[in-house]
């Protein structure tokens, strides 16, 4: 690819423009609009829809701007660098007859088509379009085709851009999706109509320039000019995709991506866009108390009261467990909290991973989520990405189609929609190739940018540390952390654990880790724990212990809990996320939490009112955000993570087993019950 | 007027047998190993003098094409693809040859193959053509048992691999990069230019695409020198050329004549006269189905060749004469072929896909002359919003018929309409 400028003239305005720039990119440096259906800029260029045709001066034929290249174009005659037209009779008329030529079939029944207000072709047939039709003969119908619950189709609006065709291949990795047929029979479809089994489908919805694709949960629900967006970040996975949250009053209509090169790009996971209607199921929206055994409503000040009062005992035999959403302000406020009244057991790691403490590049995504597109050597230990952040494994996938990455594996085998080199499915496996001389451990030492990306299938295990020590002593050995690259990477499944780990939400001054809680709980040596949202952990070891449970949804939580707190939903509070590359967000609200629950930190402000002279020092956000400091940098030896000793011969597996249903408001939506129940049925017709 | 001594296909009409000796015996493989000792440059120079022009459609010139191929082998391999998807309505002159003279082919492909230093030659096969298969891959087999291709073909030390692929019969798959396409597996849809496959090609690999009767007179060529080969014709329209006569003609046929024949002559000559004398003319398509027809007044004079051709804004193509006599209803006729193009259209890009239809549509009503007189204007706008609008040329080749039909037959569609409303009339009259 040559990157020498090339100078080129579009409408008349002399520019300089690296030579491998399309033409489209040519003219929009030089400020002309190009309309453009099929052209994404993150997918291959198809050039099918002729909406880009521009005219360059001497040519017999107007070209697709999007598929021609600078470097293609030969100056003039007289060596005057060659002549662009964007504004000539030639290309209005080529894009009155593409448009014409798109709107004859088309059904034209915007007032029932949800992309209404948000359409490509809506937009562009006005701006180029001509203002009346001449096409007097029938129009074409296509039947709607089945792609499963998330995406509803009209496929007679389909203009054949082939976006969805070409994301569904090329990121997404499953080849469920075509063109079938001919001419003006053309139909996108998929194999024999079945569900799109990707974790990345709903995209295809933002792709469609048109209403053929469209969400079949928000379907006749609103108009996108009468909801009310915020920016804000996902919490379903440890990616902190960036979102946007559209809401009608009080309610989540939507959830739709934003774009962060370095983060998601402009995917989110089918978890993210479609969790929405979980937010509206099982809410807590009243402080409850147990009362002979059962829950009743209680007010504020009665269920804190009675909080307080546990919270005054032996410290300990109080101990605190954070979840998986947690925000980083109410954990911050928790610990505060807890510290002082003196209580050192408390935990954000509720999966039972054994990281933290050893400084913050051990528990990091280090290379960055955008250094996945630099990797040409990658080892995967103990994840299944596309379980576990499926934007990650998207990236991954990027790296080998783009850039030939080389990828093994070291676990559970699964289709992860790119080929890898399956090197084993436990501990030894990793000893193993730690002595190899040749194989993949020479791959990744000649590697430019080696990576090791390391999973809670292999942390979150009783001999976990010593899997980070091997797995540290590997990447040490193999220059997999260089001075100019990090490539020794942790990744998480709990949006809520790197801003834990930061916080410092772990046992200190001899306090209980998760496993010691939950030991205490059951011998009776904890009574009081503090569950924080924490719903992922065995309620059943909690044994006689009176539990607090501050959340928002009725989860395993809740059922178990003593008091309830009723907390605020991720879309329903201002609250900052650090994410498994260490990168903090803000999150901001979208609407209000429901009924009298209250955004978190503030409730455990409240709290520290009632426990007696325990009253914690900020009234307002920011105060309480400039306490939160990331941990101090540290000298970092991936050979000295974890401990020594022996690793346990058992295999390595992903803790997600349900992708659908990870979270207390996933469990709550009856949109991933659906997948969830499509998935399992998959599965069993399978086997 | 071609003497039978300058004739290239000497069995055309399959009077002799078409196997390797009998074909041997017409002068094929005849010095083949002697010209690629004189290097590929040598052949290369000896097509560009030659003055042969692409004999698929677009006449571009064969030699030059050529040259356009890298000059050393990379690590990526060079192919020859023949183009033997012959669909284009009208033509049938490839068939011909693949039946009766395989071997000029064969030995044109290893020809061309070695002067542009190609690892391996595909000929992809028109999907109907199962006869033709059959009878290829006959010669392919021969020519291999006897050594003239295959390892050390004809002794040159040059090794040479040919494929006989056998598409499925989609008209678009004769376009050459959805040529190429359909060869690697795909779905028979044109690639976008630039990159053009002397760059990136099959599989990626520099590729040279070019028609069967292309590369079955290259041969020839060598054999008897450049010179010969451009005596006929016109200057820039030289050589033999293969012709095909169908439609209202007493004797339909394949001929080979020299280039820039009058097309009155050629008719005459070989085709036994149009049906009820030169005078029950009506039109003739002059290169196959897509280029656009001609009126009697310009079939009078016209020469049969690329400029000229174009001078009256049509084509040579194909070289596949459709000759129509006073009895055709050109609207009908012309209806027909939008049908093709509909039908044969990919769907891949926009205007060809929704406009190859919409004409179909028109064309359809107006048979009956059910339409607007303004409409005739609509649809050259429509034809001309098609045109050089699309990925591949089925693009204009759907709208130049079209174009064809209202530039010279108009009143044809005009007395339809006009006539159709009489008769309304004339009906609403008696009503009341």
């Amino acid at each position: 690819m040559s990157d020498q400028l090339r100078k080129v003239n579009v409408d008349g305005k002399e520019i300089e423009v690296p030579g491998h720039y399309t033409l489209m990119q040519a003219c929009e440096e030089a400020g002309a609009e190009i309309p453009r259906f099929c052209y994404h800029e993150r997918l291959s260029v198809a050039g099918n829809c002729r909406m880009c045709l521009v005219e360059w001066v001497g040519a017999p034929k107007p070209m697709a701007s999007c598929a021609m290249s600078v470097n293609d174009l030969r100056p003039n005659r007289d060596g005057t660098p060659a002549n662009i037209r964007t504004d000539s009779a030639t290309v209005k008329k080529a894009r009155e007859g593409v448009m014409e030529f798109l709107l004859i079939n088309h059904p034209l029944d915007c007032p029932i088509c949800d992309q209404g207000g948000e359409c490509d072709l809506q937009d562009q047939a006005v701006a180029y379009g001509r203002s009346r039709t001449r096409y007097d003969e029938g129009k074409r119908a296509v039947d709607e085709k089945n792609m499963g619950p998330l995406v509803k189709t009209n496929m007679t609006r389909c203009i054949q851009c082939t976006r969805c065709v070409r994301f569904i291949s090329e990121v997404a990795g499953v080849e469920e999706l075509g063109l079938v047929n001919r001419g003006e029979s053309a139909e996108i479809t998929t194999y024999l109509q079945a569900n799109l089994t990707s974790e990345l489908s709903g995209n295809v919805i933002d792709l469609c320039p048109v209403g053929a694709l469209t969400s079949r949960p928000y379907a006749f629900n609103a108009r996108p000019w009468e909801l009310r967006k915020t920016e804000s970040v996902d919490v379903m996975d440890a990616v902190g995709s960036n979102i946007r949250v559209d809401a009608r009053g009080a309610e989540v209509m939507r959830i739709l991506p934003r774009n962060h090169d370095d983060v998601n790009e402009e995917w989110i996971s089918d978890k993210t866009r479609f969790v929405w209607d979980g937010l509206k199921r099982q809410r807590l929206d009243k402080p409850y108390v147990r009362d002979n055994g059962k829950l009743r409503e209680a007010s504020w000040g009665e269920a804190l009261d009675m909080v307080a009062t546990r919270l005054k005992g032996d410290p300990e035999r109080i101990a605190a467990i954070a979840g998986d959403l947690c925000d980083m302000e109410s954990m911050k406020a928790l610990k505060d909290l807890m510290g002082s009244l003196g209580v050192s057991s408390m935990d954000c790691r509720n999966d039972g991973a054994t990281i933290g403490g050893q400084g913050r590049e051990g528990y990091l995504f280090n290379s960055g989520i955008a250094g996945i597109d630099e990797a040409d050597a990658i080892l995967l230990v103990g994840c299944n990405p596309r379980m576990e952040a499926p934007i990650i494994n998207a990236r991954i996938r990027g790296a080998w189609l783009n850039g030939d990455a080389q990828i093994a594996m070291i676990g559970e085998a699964a289709d992860l929609t790119y080929p890898y080199e399956h090197l084993g499915n436990d501990p030894a496996a990793l000893t193993a190739l730690a002595k190899k001389r040749g194989g993949f451990a020479k791959t990744l030492r000649d590697a430019k940018r080696p990576m090791v990306i390391i999973g809670m299938g292999a942390l979150a295990r009783p001999d976990g540390a010593q899997v980070m020590r091997a797995a540290g002593e590997l990447a040490a050995k193999l220059g997999v952390v260089r001075e100019d690259w990090n490539g020794f990477n942790v990744l998480h499944t709990a949006a809520a654990r790197v801003g834990g780990l930061d916080i410092g939400f772990i046992p200190h001054n001899g306090g209980r880790d998760l496993a010691g809680i939950l030991d205490g709980a059951t011998k009776g040596e904890v009574d009081t724990v503090y569950l924080l949202g924490a719903d992922e952990i065995d309620m059943n070891a909690l044994g006689d212990a009176f539990v607090i449970y501050q959340g928002s949804h009725g989860d395993a939580g809740a059922h178990r809990a003593d008091v309830i707190l009723p907390g605020a939903a991720y879309t329903e509070k201002n609250a900052l996320y650090t994410n498994t590359e260490g990168r903090m967000q803000d999150g901001l609200r979208a609407v209000f939490p429901k009924g009298d629950a209250r955004e978190d930190w503030t409730i455990i402000r409240a709290l520290s009112d009632h426990v007696d002279s325990r009253t914690l020092p900020y009234d307002d956000v920011e105060t309480l955000r400039s306490t939160i400091r990331r941990p101090d940098a540290q000298a970092f030896d991936p050979a000295k993570l974890g401990e020594e000793g022996t690793m346990a011969d058992v295999p390595f597996a992903s803790p997600i087993r349900d992708y659908y249903l990870t979270n207390p408001i996933a469990r709550a939506s009856a949109i991933m019950a659906e997948c969830a129940a499509n998935v399992l049925g998959v599965r069993e017709a399978a086997e | 007027m071609l003497d039978d001594k300058d004739r290239i296909f000497t069995n055309l009409y399959g009077l002799h047998d078409p196997g390797l000796e009998a074909a041997k015996k017409r002068g094929a493989w005849n010095g083949t190993a002697e010209f690629m000792a004189l290097g590929d440059d040598w052949i290369v120079t000896q097509i560009k003098e030659s003055g042969l022009r692409g004999r698929g459609g677009a006449g571009f010139p064969t030699g030059l094409k050529w040259s356009f191929m890298p000059k050393e082998v990379g690590d990526r391999p060079h192919y020859l693809v023949v183009n033997a998807d012959e669909s284009e309505p009208g033509t049938c002159k490839d068939r011909d040859l693949m039946r009766h003279d395989p071997h000029l082919l064969i030995e044109g492909c290893l020809i061309a193959s070695f002067a542009m230093r190609a690892n391996a030659c595909y000929i992809y096969l028109r999907g109907e053509y199962i006869d033709e298969r059959i009878a290829l891959q006959k010669a392919i087999d021969e020519a291999y048992a006897a050594g003239h291709i295959g390892k050390n073909a004809c002794g040159s030390g040059y090794d040479f691999d040919l494929y006989l692929h056998h598409g499925a019969g989609a008209y678009i798959c004769g376009e050459e990069t959805a040529l190429l396409e359909s060869l690697e597996g795909k779905k028979g849809q044109p690639r976008l230019k630039p990159p053009f496959p002397a760059n990136a090609g099959l599989y990626g690999c520099p590729t040279t695409v070019n028609n069967v009767e292309s590369i079955a007179v290259t041969p020839t060529i060598l054999r008897r020198g450049s010179g010969w080969f451009s005596s006929f014709g016109r200057p820039g329209n030289v050589g033999t050329k293969v012709f095909c006569i169908s439609g209202h003609v007493n004797t339909p046929c394949n001929v080979e004549e020299e280039m820039s024949i009058p097309l009155k002559t050629l008719i005459e000559k070989h085709a036994g006269g149009v049906v009820g004398g030169w005078d029950n003319l009506k039109a003739i398509i002059p290169g196959g189905s897509s280029v656009p027809c001609l009126p009697r007044d310009i079939c009078d004079t016209v020469l049969m060749d690329f400029d000229a051709l174009k001078e009256h804004r049509s084509g040579l193509g194909t070289a596949a004469v459709i000759v129509m006599d006073q009895s055709t209803d050109m609207v009908r006729a012309i209806m027909r072929l939008a049908y093709f193009y509909k039908h044969e259209s990919c769907g891949q890009c926009t205007p060809c896909r929704e406009g190859t239809g919409w004409m179909w549509r028109v064309l359809t009503r107006m048979c009956e002359g059910k339409a607007e007189m303004a409409e005739i204007d609509m649809l050259l706008d429509v034809s001309q919003e098609i045109e050089g609008h699309t990925i591949c040329a089925l693009g204009d080749a759907a709208a130049w018929p079209v174009q064809g039909l209202i530039r010279h037959f108009r009143h044809e569609i005009e007395d339809k309409i006009t006539s159709y409303r009489a008769d309304k009339s004339v009906h609403a009259v008696a009503a009341e």
